[in-house]
């Protein structure tokens, strides 16, 4: 097991930046997901963790020992890319000790950790059957084994369940997050798609344009978002913004939308001139008849559990999520009413949350 | 605009049915939703009702009309694929306007540009009508095929998961926006997919096929809170219903012959056990999905997934007293046994 120390990486290629200056620590089997669309960097990253690709500046220490200009077969590392590569003619127990055999473990040694393997993973009944006739989930569970077998130091995944169909990757989802508290072995995973690392991950870097734009846990991440971007990637719906009519000063506890004066966490920083936007997560906006801030109804989801309501106000649209059993109809106007303690303030020009009581310690990158 | 009933359609490829004995009415201005996985029969179902297969049993009727032996072009009906295929040579206006120039139609031209421009501005795209279509964006796109849908008028859409292709951000937008249209137009609209939380939050009513028969239709309400078995029961709702056997979790009043019971997120109330004795389960961990925290608990050996409040404070390894209250009940056969 090891911690995964990053220190000032950068990586070009030709004149486009891939990575920007990066440091971030991987703790000691801790499960890191690097989120971001396609072309923010972060498979680049974890190419480059992996020695599939040479920084262009920067280190990487695995367990305290530099290792960038390691090869990648010289770091005890196992990339897992998509979980699905089976060998068809071997059976199960074959196709899990095979990166044993490959490194010419003796045999018993090798029987003894495949079988501990299949126990981690809830397999040992299937070990000697083919694994052409397994059901995919049973597939993707002897794929992992093949990966967890050479004990490594650590795991680098990029999108390993990006080809499943969303049912399915939701099962896979829980498993490789029971797997992962079953053996903590540190992981970095690569992935777009922000519930897959909500779930499963211990920290998260949000990542854009080869920058961290936040490197936290899932609910800092969630609850104080430190951008504007950070807020709109994560959650769905996602963050609402709502533009301020006036400017924001220090100590203010309060920011107005037109008429409506709106309590905000008292404001700590100096946050100068420009424009600035009330982030609010649709969990946080209630109905109340006689709230300021009002809008027209535009739509409704119905959820079962809940329902997302879209409210068109004059700032645009406001999206609340409510009880599943209250009705609205279309075009109604209705008051909204925000919980004042979990309100983020964001600079509209530079894109990044103000501190607030609420949050003093949000970490720009 | 108008109805169309299906009336014991059936229609086998080989030995394999695909659509077995479907009755169905999708009523004038009606959003109909047909929601099942692959190989349910949704596909071919609309394309028994726009003519493109032929029933081995039963009728097609549009507007009180059989239509079994019209050819496609005859049905007035109009479908939106899940790749969007637009003419790329010319602009978005005139991809639009394709349809109102067939010389069937015989619209002047003002009239044809007035048209345009009201649905344009409805698939909100009016922005880019010199625009060609292939340098616009995959949502884009989508909006400009759905718009080349909508300006025909037709007496029934036909939508085959046409969202299915677009981003979560995109989908979740344009979920929005064709219920809205579809309500503005008062069309009649039947759309397939596999996706509950499209079917759940469109449809006037959900269809849920399963191995080509239609198990259920009704609201989205009466779909979710009254699940005819265990199968439409799994298909909605997001954390899953948890599935327990009877006697597992405290509950009042569970009727004879419940083998089963589903217990919504709803359904299930959690507490801090008083005292150390009465925990009957455990928090295994807690699932942070940002808009939705789960909470995973173990009882027995089960393991149930909860909805929680982000604040609430349990953590991995907490002592918590569970019980039931108006859950879901089914029989040995697998259906909804009525509760209360």
């Amino acid at each position: 097991m090891a911690e995964i120390r990053i220190e000032n990486l950068k990586k070009n290629f030709g004149s486009f930046v891939a990575l920007k200056d990066s440091s971030f620590v991987v703790n000691d089997g801790e499960f890191l997901a690097l989120l971001g669309p396609s072309g923010c960097g972060k498979t680049t990253t974890l190419r480059m963790i992996a020695g599939l690709e040479l920084p262009s500046s920067g280190k990487i220490l695995l367990d305290g020992e530099d290792v960038t200009f390691n090869r990648a077969r010289d770091r005890d590392i196992a990339f897992v890319f998509q979980l699905f590569a089976l060998y068809p003619h071997m059976n199960v127990r074959k196709n899990i000790g095979f990166p044993l055999v490959a490194q010419g473990v003796a045999k018993a040694e090798i029987r003894a950790r495949v079988e501990e393997t299949a126990r981690l993973l809830q397999i040992e009944h299937i070990l000697d059957k083919s694994v052409s006739g397994l059901a995919g989930g049973d597939r993707q569970r002897v794929a992992l084994g093949r990966a967890i077998v050479r004990r490594p130091k650590c795991f680098l995944m990029d999108e390993p369940l990006g080809t499943l169909d969303a049912e399915f990757r939701n099962v896979m989802v829980h498993e490789l997050r029971e797997l992962h508290t079953r053996i903590k072995a540190t992981t970095v995973y690569v992935t777009h798609d922000q519930v897959e690392a909500m779930a499963m991950a211990d920290k998260i870097a949000v990542m854009n344009h080869g920058l961290i734009e936040q490197f936290g846990t899932p609910q800092e991440i969630y609850d104080h978002p430190a951008t504007m971007y950070v807020a709109d990637f994560i959650g769905s719906p996602p963050m609402n913004f709502l533009g301020l009519t006036d400017g924001v000063a220090k100590g203010s506890r309060s920011v107005r939308i037109g008429e409506a004066a709106i309590v905000v966490p008292e404001v700590v920083e100096e946050a100068g001139e420009g424009d600035f936007a009330l982030g609010v997560r649709p969990e946080h906006v209630r109905f109340r008849d006689d709230a300021k801030l009002r809008g027209a109804v535009y739509g409704t989801e119905y959820l079962g559990s809940t329902q997302i309501v879209t409210v068109e106000t004059a700032d645009g649209f406001c999206k609340a999520r409510v009880a599943p059993d209250l009705t609205f109809r279309r075009g109604e106007t209705v008051g909204l009413d925000l919980d004042p303690a979990r309100l983020s303030l964001f600079s509209k020009a530079t894109g990044k949350a103000l501190r607030t009581r609420s949050h003093p310690e949000v970490k720009h990158v | 605009m108008s109805e169309v009933r299906l009336s014991g359609l059936g229609k086998s490829f080989g030995a394999e049915p695909a659509v077995r004995d479907l009755d169905l009415t999708i009523k004038d201005g009606e959003f109909v939703v047909l929601l099942g996985p692959t190989g349910a029969g949704k596909t071919t179902t609309l394309r028994l009702i726009a003519g493109l297969e032929r029933p081995d049993t039963g009728a097609v009727h549009i507007d009180g009309e059989n239509v079994n032996d019209r050819a496609p072009a005859e049905r007035d009906v109009a479908f939106v694929f899940q790749q969007y295929s637009l003419y790329p040579h010319l602009s978005v206006y005139e991809n639009l306007a394709f349809p109102l120039r067939s010389p069937a139609r015989r619209l002047s031209a003002a009239d044809v540009d007035a048209r345009v421009r009201d649905i344009a501005r409805m698939v909100r795209i009016d922005h880019k009508l010199d625009s060609r279509s292939t340098r616009l964006s995959g949502g884009e796109m989508q909006r400009v095929a759905i718009g080349r849908a909508l300006v025909r008028d037709p007496a029934i859409f036909l939508m085959d998961e046409p969202l299915s292709s677009l981003d979560a951000k995109l989908r979740s937008n344009l979920r929005l926006e064709l219920k809205r249209i579809q309500i503005d137009l008062g069309s009649t609209l039947l759309y397939v997919t596999h996706d509950q939380i499209e079917a759940m939050t469109m449809a006037d009513r959900i269809g849920i096929l399963s191995d080509g028969e239609l198990i259920q239709i009704g609201t989205p309400r009466e779909i979710y809170t009254k699940p005819a078995n265990l199968h439409v029961a799994a298909r909605l709702g997001h954390p899953h219903i948890n599935l327990l056997r009877p006697g597992l979790v405290p509950c009042q009043s569970i009727p004879e012959g419940t083998r089963m019971i589903g217990a919504r997120t709803e359904h299930v109330e959690v507490g801090r056990p008083a005292q150390p004795g009465d925990a009957n389960a455990t928090v295994d961990w807690i699932e942070h999905l940002g808009d939705q925290n789960h909470l995973h608990i173990s009882v027995s050996g089960e393991k149930l997934t909860l909805l929680s409040d982000p604040y609430s404070g349990f953590k991995a390894g907490d002592p918590v007293s569970i019980r039931l209250k108006t859950p879901l009940f089914f029989g040995a056969d697998d259906r909804m046994i009525s509760h209360g």
